[in-house]
Order: structure tokens, then C-alpha cells, then sequence
């Protein structure tokens, strides 16, 4: 029997011919990622007492959580993190202006190939799956751990395949697709499993959506989760590396391989409209039409999930000439600055602006509930972002929908949960 | 490990499925990163109440899929750091499961006793051998034996002490 892409990659990195479901291995690591908690990994790591990081070219450190910083215990633990990289000579810090979100910069400058092993003190590092990247979140000890001796221990996940066919309905995006798989399988329905999407409608997606379904998976488990390696991104990490990346068997699962469970979805039937999920699990998830109609205050754009260029040309798009309901206001949030410049050149950034949204610097901004813009108790947020967690954006009653770009920029034209069919309909009559 | 791996204490609050990371320890207070210090927020702002009635070396119990969510160390410091003992519960999530490993505190996977114990019952638990007891009752239940890797780092303390031996000579 063949075996599964992370199988595969968990082979390569621990030197052996094959591995299977719940071996043990111990892998080296090609890339170790950490963001503002490179201060816990820092204070664990020195008292491991090793004199120097194992590799500081394989150490990527970006602040995206609390920037710039916001309180001075904040301001302390950049500088911290600061003075560590310089005396260890971690080259790839991405400071502050720098950056964005960090799994939007490891992408965009070409940190991440197919067929890594890629941690990251971040759980949504499941990502980097969408470059053909065995990558997974770990904490901050852990990291110390890696750090000191470059590799890491993995029990060898068994593989979730999962099949997608059919076109997408108007304005159902890759978002609705991955909430409407964890509303189906559920807050724990891939723990400690890969997870393989593949399927015609996969391949027909963007890179950026790619990652949206790579990201997601989090939420219901999954230690990795790939989307397949073709020429659609292979051309996107050529464009970042500035090199040609040959493709390789190492990079797609053997035809054989052997799964726990394989998962078929028509997109078209399964899916016919935008999903929304409720407060406060991620896996509550309604169809739009259940949920349309409840007013809402706050209305977010932003994060490693939907910050992204074809995020901000949607909301862009249905905006455009309208302005933002006077109940609710718009927060945008470029997930890097790359993302930002780029928006502004093609006009965006003016046209939210127009309507009356406020654009956040890139960064995590309110996802993770610490600054730029906090719910106050019995208010309601529709967001682009992965968590509802009750107090996830701020007071404990609060109540937070997740939501594509597209259906956050329409709710919050229409100052309630809406559909972009709405908000256009009515600028025809 | 050789020996024996047995813990007894109380259970100090029993919670229900996913309790997630930001449950466990609110996002606002991830700039703190005194391992002791993050006690004090514990389940803040969903449950504030369990902090004080937990006494040193009190068990927790959960449903499934605790520790869902973020990757956040600080859920499991501030776990360990207000005094449990153990986490007991239906299942883990794998960041959260590993963190507390990796911090020396036992995490424990029994779905029998996870639906049985109730709050202030004093247990006995075997790590090594993968038994929990109600000593009131006598009453056992089956837990997932602890595998050889994790049993050595809880045994060191967690993973800092556990590679200080080897790297700070």
C-alpha cells in the first residue's frame, strides 16, 4: 500500500522508508515559526540553557498579534524578542511595518515549499498545508524544545480525504465550503488527523482560498491539512522563491494509499448558499438564510483566514458606492503590508474608505480580542475571522458570526446579517 | 519510566465539551508571560468562579476535545499554576495535550470516568497503569495508559528540566 501525503513527508524528515498510522517518529524540522509568544519560547529556551538555536536561518519570528504594541507589557516583550534575534542572529524577523499576519508573510516570501516540516507556535500553522507542507501548531515549551535541537517527535496521523466536485453558487466561496465540512464533521471531527483535499473544485481555487481551507481545519482538529500541489501553485511559489520549484512525487499522495475515511462533496448541491457559524463554536454552523436579518455592530474583515487580496476586492466590490449602515461600522484589516499596498494600488483601500469602513494596520487586530476593536457586552459581530469563543473578541457577552468577506461587507451595508444579493438588488431598484 | 505513577485529589469543577483556549485563558492576558502569573486569569471571563474553589493537587474534568483552540501555553500554565494536579477528561485536543506534557501536567483520557465523576469526589489515579478509582465507592475506571515518552517527561517535571540535563552541563 502507498501512502498518504503526510506520510510521506513524516518518512522523508524522520529517514525512513515508510511510516504508518500511529507510529512514533521523531522528524527533522525545516521550518520553526513564532510570532509575539517568541517571548515564552525565549524564556523556556534559555532555561533549557543551550548557548545558541540550533539553525537561525530555519527560525522565522514575525509580531503580527498586538502591533504596534498597545500597552507597555506589550512594548517589553517586542523588545525582548528583539534583542534574541540580533544576539542569536535570526535573520528572518519581521518587525513591525514589516510583516503582517504571520502566516500571510511566510507565504508571500517564500518561506514555505511542498514537502516540509514546517511548526509553528500558532495554531492555525495548518496553512501552510496549501504549499504542500506537512505544517502544524505546537506550544511555546515545545518550541523551546525545537529550537534547541531542531527536531520534533509526531505520532503519524491517519489521512481524511476529502473529495470536492461541482461549481460554486454565486457568492459561495471556499469559507462557506470549509464551515459547512466542520459543521458536518464537528469541533473535533479531525482531531489528531490530516486531512487531504483534492477534487476538481479544489484545484480550480486560488491559492489564497487554498489556504482558507488549510487554515480552517483547525477548528475541527486536524493536525495538517493539505491541498493538492499543481501548476496553479506551484506558479504562485515560483513568483515568491524567484526560483523554479520542480515538481515531484514526493509533494501529491500515491494513488494507493491508504485512508481512514474518504468524504465526497458536490459543492453545488451540499452547499447552495453562503454558511454562517454561530455563535460561540466554530461548528454551530447555520445556512445564511436561517441566520439573515439579526442586526449587527461591529462587521470584520481581516486575519490569517480572509485578509486577504481577493478578501478585500470582494468587500471592495459590494460596497462600492454604498455606505456602511449607520448602526454598524466596518473594521478592514489587510493581512500584510504587502496586501495593504496592493489594495491601494488597485483602488480598494479608497473605495472602503468611501463607504465609510476603517482600515486596521496589518496584523491579528480584534480576532484574537486584544486591541482595535473590542465588542462591548451585548453586542454582535460578523466576522471574516476563524473563532467565536465566548469573549474571543471581547466582553464574555458579546456574540460573534463567522462569515465570508462577502457576506461580512453585505451585513454590514445592510447593518444586519445579509446577503450580497441584498445589498446589490437594491442598488439596481 | 520505573515504578509507580499514582496522583490522589479532589475534583474541584466538572466542565462540559470543547471548553476551548480562550475559555481557558482569555486572549487579553497573552502579553503575560510569567508562567505563575497566568493563574491568576484563569477561565476568567466564562467561569470565574473555579479559580478559588481549586485547592493544591485538585483534579479537573472535562468532556471531549478540551483545549480546543489556540495554541496558547498559557492555558495549560494557568491550569498548573492555580494547583491542579491532573486534567481528566473524554478527550484532547493535540496542542493542548501535548502542552501539558510538555509542562508536567498529567492529562489524563478516560471517557468513562469523564461521564462518571462528580464535583468533590476524591479519586485516585494511576497513571502508569491506566486506572482511575472513585475511593468513596471503590468504583474503577479504564484511562489510556500514559505512553513511554510522555511518562518520562512528566516524570522530569516537563520538557525544559527533562532536556536541561542534557543541554546546560
Amino acid at each position: 500500500m502507498g501512502m498518504t501525503l503526510a506520510e510521506k513527508i513524516l518518512a522523508r524528515a524522520s529517514g525512513r522508508e515508510t511510516v504508518r498510522p500511529d507510529e512514533i517518529v521523531v522528524a527533522a524540522v525545516d521550518l520553526a515559526m513564532s510570532h509575539e509568544n517568541a517571548d515564552l519560547v525565549r524564556k523556556s529556551f534559555l532555561e533549557i540553557g543551550a548557548p545558541r538555536v540550533w539553525d537561525p536561518e530555519r527560525i522565522v519570528i514575525i509580531l503580527d498579534h498586538r502591533v504596534p504594541a498597545e500597552s507597555e507589557r506589550t512594548a517589553a516583550t517586542h523588545k525582548a524578542i528583539r534583542e534574541f534575534v540580533h544576539a542569536q542572529g535570526i535573520r528572518h524577523f519581521y518587525d513591525v511595518g514589516r510583516g503582517g499576519i504571520c502566516h500571510q508573510v511566510l507565504a508571500e516570501n517564500g518561506h514555505v515549499l511542498p514537502g516540509m516540516v514546517v511548526v509553528g507556535t500558532d495554531s492555525h500553522t495548518t496553512t501552510h498545508g496549501a504549499f504542500g507542507a506537512f505544517a502544524t501548531g505546537i506550544g511555546a515549551t515545545e518550541m523551546a524544545g525545537v529550537w534547541t535541537e531542531g527536531r520534533l517527535w509526531f505520532k503519524v496521523p491517519s489521512t481524511l480525504r476529502i473529495l470536492v466536485r461541482g461549481e460554486f453558487a454565486p457568492w459561495v466561496s471556499a469559507k462557506d465550503l470549509i464551515l459547512h465540512i466542520i459543521g458536518r464533521l464537528g469541533a473535533d471531527g479531525a482531531d489528531y488527523r490530516a486531512v487531504e483535499f483534492d477534487g476538481p473544485a479544489i484545484r480550480s481555487m486560488t491559492v489564497a482560498s487554498r489556504m482558507v481551507l488549510a487554515n480552517l481545519s483547525m477548528e475541527m482538529g486536524a493536525k495538517v491539512a493539505f491541498t493538492p500541489v499543481d501548476d496553479t501553485l506551484l506558479e504562485y511559489l515560483e513568483s515568491r522563491a524567484g526560483r523554479t520549484i520542480p515538481d515531484s512525487p514526493d509533494f501529491s499522495p500515491d494513488a494507493d494509499a491508504g485512508y481512514e475515511k474518504v468524504l465526497e462533496i458536490d459543492v453545488a448541491r451540499e452547499v447552495p448558499e453562503p454558511q454562517v457559524a454561530c455563535p460561540h463554536s466554530v461548528d454551530n454552523v447555520q445556512p445564511l438564510s436561517a441566520v439573515r436579518g439579526k442586526p449587527v455592530h461591529q462587521a470584520v474583515v481581516g486575519s490569517c483566514t480572509n485578509g486577504r487580496l481577493e478578501d478585500l476586492a470582494v468587500t471592495a466590490e459590494i460596497v462600492r458606492g454604498q455606505r456602511v449602515h449607520p448602526r454598524t461600522r466596518l473594521l478592514v484589516i489587510p493581512a500584510s503590508q504587502q496586501i495593504l499596498l496592493e489594495a491601494i494600488r488597485l483602488g480598494y483601500i479608497q473605495t472602503l474608505i468611501e463607504a465609510g469602513a476603517m482600515i486596521n494596520p496589518p496584523g491579528c487586530g480584534p480576532c484574537v480580542g486584544v486591541h482595535q476593536g473590542i465588542l462591548a457586552a451585548g453586542e454582535t459581530c460578523i466576522s471574516s475571522t476563524n473563532r467565536n469563543f465566548i469573549g474571543r473578541m471581547g466582553s464574555k457577552d458579546s456574540f460573534v458570526y463567522l462569515a465570508s468577506p462577502a457576506v461580512v461587507a453585505a451585513s454590514a451595508i445592510a447593518g444586519e446579517i445579509a446577503h450580497p444579493e441584498d445589498i446589490l438588488r437594491e442598488e439596481v431598484a | 519510566m520505573s515504578g509507580e505513577f499514582k496522583l490522589r485529589g479532589r475534583v474541584a469543577a466538572r466542565l462540559g465539551d470543547n471548553i476551548d483556549t480562550d475559555v481557558i485563558y482569555p486572549g487579553r492576558f497573552l502579553n503575560i508571560t510569567d508562567r505563575e502569573k497566568t493563574a491568576e486569569h484563569l477561565f476568567e471571563l466564562a467561569y470565574p468562579e473555579i479559580r478559588s474553589r481549586i485547592r493544591a493537587g485538585d483534579f479537573l474534568v472535562a468532556g471531549k476535545n478540551f483545549g480546543c483552540g489556540s495554541s496558547r501555553e498559557q492555558a495549560t500554565a494557568a491550569i498548573k499554576y492555580a494547583g491542579v494536579g491532573a486534567v481528566i477528561a473524554a478527550s484532547f485536543a493535540r496542542i493542548f495535550f501535548r502542552n501539558s506534557i510538555n509542562l508536567g501536567l498529567p492529562a489524563v483520557v478516560s471517557p468513562e470516568a469523564a461521564a462518571a465523576l462528580q464535583e468533590g469526589d476524591e479519586v485516585e489515579l494511576d497513571l502508569t497503569g491506566g486506572l482511575i478509582t472513585r475511593l468513596a465507592t471503590g468504583e474503577k475506571f479504564a484511562a489510556a495508559p500514559l505512553d513511554p515518552r510522555a511518562a518520562e517527561l512528566l516524570a522530569a517535571g516537563g520538557l525544559i528540566p527533562f532536556l536541561k540535563r542534557k543541554y546546560s552541563s
